[in-house]
């Protein structure tokens, strides 16, 4: 392993651009003639608009124009959902259109009313606050538990019942005859708190219109700005895609957030053209709160049945998905296919079945946030299973064993094909690492400290490498999921990548260029990766589903093989040698057993200057790109074990140890890897103890909409993580990665939970929600000494 | 949110409920009334400027009055709209109770505010909103029942107590103006 090359500690190249303030984020854009977009945004949860009057707003100082939900009409489409959905009864999900500005009625606080246009974004602000909406005031649903009840308000007219669709996974008739043999039945209902992303970066957009040549540039803060593109020119504006350039520069951040078309980047896009003048917007954090997709919201009945033994015999899930006031791009996805399919875990559960309904409610749309349905399956695996071992008296480590996929390939009842895994070598590694060997000496310790003590365990499994576009297409996706990447060789041998996926965190640039300058023996500093714009990258599908590496990485490794194969012919003809003859190592091309060789360098420079090339059979240059389709989701496993002191008297939780043990196949870069399992560990840590998003259950208004009543986690509520790896390689990608950027999310909730549930046991506590609030903790003693 | 008092008024039942019903008592209560119109004898239109600290923001709001039964008891609704730092409405309950030449006001309160107030302020309303009936009716008591010592330094203005559950309209107003202060 060079220093630089894959497996390699390399520190990010990005880091030196961001800590000296030189990331160019969308707002850091300032185009000619730059103009400031402001929106206005509805304050109630659900009202028909009677009328608007923005006579005064247009008349305001600096403002160039108002634009409202007329003004489009007929001109700028409804956003597009990406994944459609059937219903258990054969039909399509129920899809609403979804207004880019409210059409006579605005459905969760925060839905777009207005925009307005001016010269500083302060006018275009104030100008806002003199349009007059007079709203008629309807009755809202808020919570998904009674959005199908009868006399609820419809959000949607063509969902009088509110629901989008029931769809369901598995064999129902052989998971209920499972359950009816059973030794043992656990059972749990659970709501998976619904979260808001968060992104440092609030969302940004910066549209232009050039009228020379009738085309439009939008930057904009995006996890995929391909997609972007598509969605906003095919489905929304109507506009050749040649003639949209999307660039979503530095982005600080998405967590998913930032997968989606919105409303205002099209919004903005529209406008630029009206006005021929650049139109920025940048939310501010409480439109971030409000507006941003929020994640999770499940509520669920889960059981997990078993025999004497605890060997799993069946389980049986029923799920209430809130999709919020819109389908949001993904939102249709995130409960249903990236959900239930994840519910084996890491077990050979032989029977599963899984009912989901999702709803719409009068709150902002809800869609993929970091693990997306994963983190939600998880929670259903991983609580019912420590849940199961405390009734049946079974250690939490042994049940976990006891029911492991060990055989590989495993077909999984609800879908998947494991290739690869050996989750007892994870589950070894995390005891070891863990101390748990050493536990009821801290516990003795601990209650000595009057404190309770808890160990939690959670055996993660997740679906990464989005994703096979054959079978996804087959399940409803709208869209392809492979990736592209191009290999520009410049004539004196340095290198420029052009990928698909896109990094707003994940230190593409670093990780890419390590898998370049391994491969091709050059030193890193001649590799620059170039993402995130649509007029340099050839195609792309972006960011998610821990795909850039699996997926992205092995469009690269595809477009590297063609330069090297291109390479040996250039370098057989400078070598009077035959092209089967010509071995590349280190950087060279030679002669397979010989000295005689030419460096990269030669070999691209030979490409460009061509005086001696074999000009009748091979073209001039050196560049090649690739289109990679995966034939098989990843699966990224780990087991986490945390370890919770309580405060009885407080019901505080401190987390004093947390071991993750991930296997995430071959791993290019373990400082990059570790810093992704750190963030995911700090947001599931945040999920299961501090973060809530609440709305008012009659009114629809947020009240979790600032830093000051949505607690984000903190250096000083994290302990400092044990980290460690195992590795199967991902039998079907060349590089054999896995993908370790949702991991932390997704396996972390339930661990946390199990630990203080297991704190909690000696008072007979079953569960505990989340977030585990002071309140909720010192509630649940409180319940269970009643 | 929800708010339930009670308040002794040193005075006839009679006297505090014409109080409660003068609109000029009213408009000259209610610090910052631009403008109140009757526009019907249960309902009135008002315009009010809220300033905290440097911001200043305009309320357009409607009252109505409802079941009333004078000198006993009536019901007041309110809703007003403060643009982009939101809205708040709801209604208060009233009743006055006669005991000796005292009156014994009850008040209940159910308020709803939304927009950048709900966003930022919704846990600072019920007590700030507490806070402020408190001071309403220090006000309204020292108008009504002035105290034979010197208030106030010579030449301030006699202060006019607030009247009705014009406290709370005025706490929402204060609330809107604060949570648009904040987010600003």
């Amino acid at each position: 392993m060079s220093a630089t090359g894959i497996g390699a500690r390399v520190e990010r190249k990005e880091d030196r651009r961001f800590l000296t303030g030189a990331g160019q984020y969308t707002d850091d854009v300032l185009l000619p003639g730059q103009t400031y977009a402001y929106f206005l945004r509805s304050p109630h949860a659900h009202a028909k608009i009677k009328t608007i009057n923005s006579a005064a707003a247009k008349a305001a100082p600096g403002v160039l124009a108002v634009f409202t939900g007329e003004d489009i009409a007929g001109k700028v489409n409804g956003l597009p959902c990406g994944w459609l959905i059937t219903d258990v009864n054969g039909q399509p999900m129920k899809e609403p259109p979804h207004p880019v500005l409210a059409q006579g009625k605005v459905r969760h606080v925060g839905d777009q009313v207005a925009l307005v246009v001016a010269e500083t974004y302060f006018q275009a602000r104030d100008a806002a606050e003199l349009i007059e909406v007079d709203y008629e005031v309807l009755p809202a649903v808020v919570k998904a538990s009674d959005a199908d009840k009868p006399g609820q308000p419809a959000v949607h007219d063509i969902a009088p019942d509110n629901v989008s669709y029931v769809w369901a996974l598995g064999d129902k008739a052989g998971t209920d005859a499972a359950f009816a043999k059973a030794a043992h039945v656990t059972r749990l209902d659970f709501h998976n708190n619904r979260l808001i992303p968060n992104a440092i970066e609030p969302r940004a957009a910066n549209a232009s219109y050039n009228r020379a040549d009738e085309s439009y540039t939008l930057y904009v803060a995006n996890q995929n700005p391909h997609v972007e593109r598509l969605l906003m020119t095919a489905f929304v504006l109507g506009l050749p895609e040649h003639k949209v350039r999307v660039i979503a520069p530095d982005v600080g951040g998405g967590f998913g957030s930032k997968i989606f078309l919105y409303a205002e980047d099209a919004a903005l896009t529209w406008a630029s053209r009206q006005l021929c003048r650049p139109i920025k917007w940048t939310a501010d954090r409480t439109e971030a709160f409000l507006t941003d997709a929020h994640g999770r919201d499940h509520t669920t009945t889960a059981e997990l049945a078993l025999d004497q033994d605890g060997h799993f015999l069946a389980m049986r899930v029923k799920t209430r998905a809130n999709l919020g006031a819109y389908l949001s791009t993904f939102a249709s996805s995130v409960p249903t296919i990236l959900y239930a399919t994840l519910l084996a875990g890491q077990y050979k559960t032989p029977f599963i079945h899984c009912e989901v309904t999702s709803v719409f409610t009068n709150t902002a749309p809800v869609d993929a946030y970091r693990g997306a349905g994963r983190p939600e399956a998880t929670y259903v695996v991983e609580r019912l299973v420590s849940t199961a071992a405390r009734e049946l008296g079974i250690d939490q480590a042994e049940i976990r064993r006891r029911n492991f996929v060990t055989q590989f390939p495993y077909q999984t009842p609800v879908a998947l094909m494991y290739d690869t895994g050996d989750y007892n070598a994870i589950m070894n590694k995390a005891l070891q690492m863990a101390d748990v060997a050493g536990y009821a000496q801290r516990k003795t310790a601990t209650q000595a400290k009057g404190l309770l003590r808890g160990i939690g365990y959670s055996s993660y499994i997740e679906a990464c490498g989005l994703a096979p576009s054959n079978i996804a297409g087959a399940l409803g996706a709208r869209a392809g999921l492979f990736e592209a990447g191009e290999i520009r060789v410049h004539p004196t041998g340095s290198v420029t990548v052009f990928t698909g996926s896109h990094s707003h965190g994940q230190g593409h640039e670093t990780s890419f260029a390590q898998v370049v300058s391994d491969r091709l023996g050059i030193p890193i500093e001649n590799v620059d990766v170039v993402h995130g714009d649509t007029g340099r990258v050839p195609f792309g599908m972006g960011t998610y589903g821990s795909r850039s590496l699996s997926v992205g990485g092995s469009a690269i490794i595809k477009a590297l093989d063609k330069i090297i194969a291109k390479g040996k012919k250039i370098a057989a003809h400078l070598l009077e040698a035959s092209d089967a003859d010509i071995v590349f190592k280190n950087g060279a091309f030679s002669i397979e057993g010989t000295d005689k060789n030419v460096p990269f360098g030669g070999v691209a420079f030979a490409a460009y200057v061509p005086h001696n090339y074999p000009l009748d059979k091979l073209e001039p240059g050196l560049n090649e790109n690739a289109f990679y389709d995966p034939t098989n989701f990843t699966f990224p496993a780990g087991t986490y074990i945390c370890e919770i002191e309580i405060d009885p008297q407080t019901g505080q939780t401190r987390i004093d140890r947390f071991t993750a043990v991930d296997d995430f196949g071959n791993i290019v870069n373990p400082m990059l890897v570790e810093g992704q399992v750190h963030g995911g560990l700090a947001q599931g840590i945040g999920q299961a103890l501090l973060e809530e998003c609440r709305y008012d259950p009659e009114s629809g208004q947020l009240l979790s909409a600032s830093y000051s009543d949505y607690a984000m986690p903190r250096a000083d509520d994290l302990p400092s993580f044990q980290i460690g790896t195992t590795c199967t390689p991902c039998t079907h990608n060349p590089l054999g990665v896995k993908g370790c950027g949702e991991a932390g999310a997704i396996g972390s909730p339930p661990a946390v939970i199990n630990a203080i549930v297991d704190a909690l046991a000696a008072y007979g506590v079953r569960d505990v929600p989340m977030p585990a609030t002071p309140q909720r903790v010192w509630q649940a003693i409180q319940n269970a000494k009643a | 949110m929800e708010l339930t008092q009670s308040q002794w008024i040193p005075l006839p039942r009679q006297e505090v409920w014409d109080a409660l019903n003068d609109p000029q008592v009213l408009k000259a209560c209610i610090a910052g009334c631009e403008s109140l119109d009757r526009v019907s004898d249960t309902e009135y239109a008002l315009l009010v400027v809220a300033a905290i600290g440097p911001v200043k923001a305009r309320f357009k709001g409607k009252l109505q009055l409802a079941d009333l039964d004078p000198p006993q008891s009536y019901t007041l609704s309110f809703d007003g709209q403060g643009g982009v730092a939101g809205f708040g409405k709801g209604s208060a309950a009233v009743s006055l109770f006669e005991q000796g030449d005292q009156t014994r006001l009850d008040y209940s309160v159910k308020a709803q505010v939304g927009g950048r107030i709900a966003q930022v302020g919704s846990r600072l309303i019920d007590a700030a909103a507490k806070k402020m009936a408190e001071d309403f009716f220090a006000a309204f008591i020292r108008h009504l029942a002035p105290p034979t010592a010197a208030g106030g330094p010579p030449g301030e203005a006699p202060r006019t107590g607030l009247a009705v559950a014009w406290w709370w309209a005025m706490a929402v107003a204060g609330l809107l103006l604060l949570a648009y202060w904040l987010t600003r």
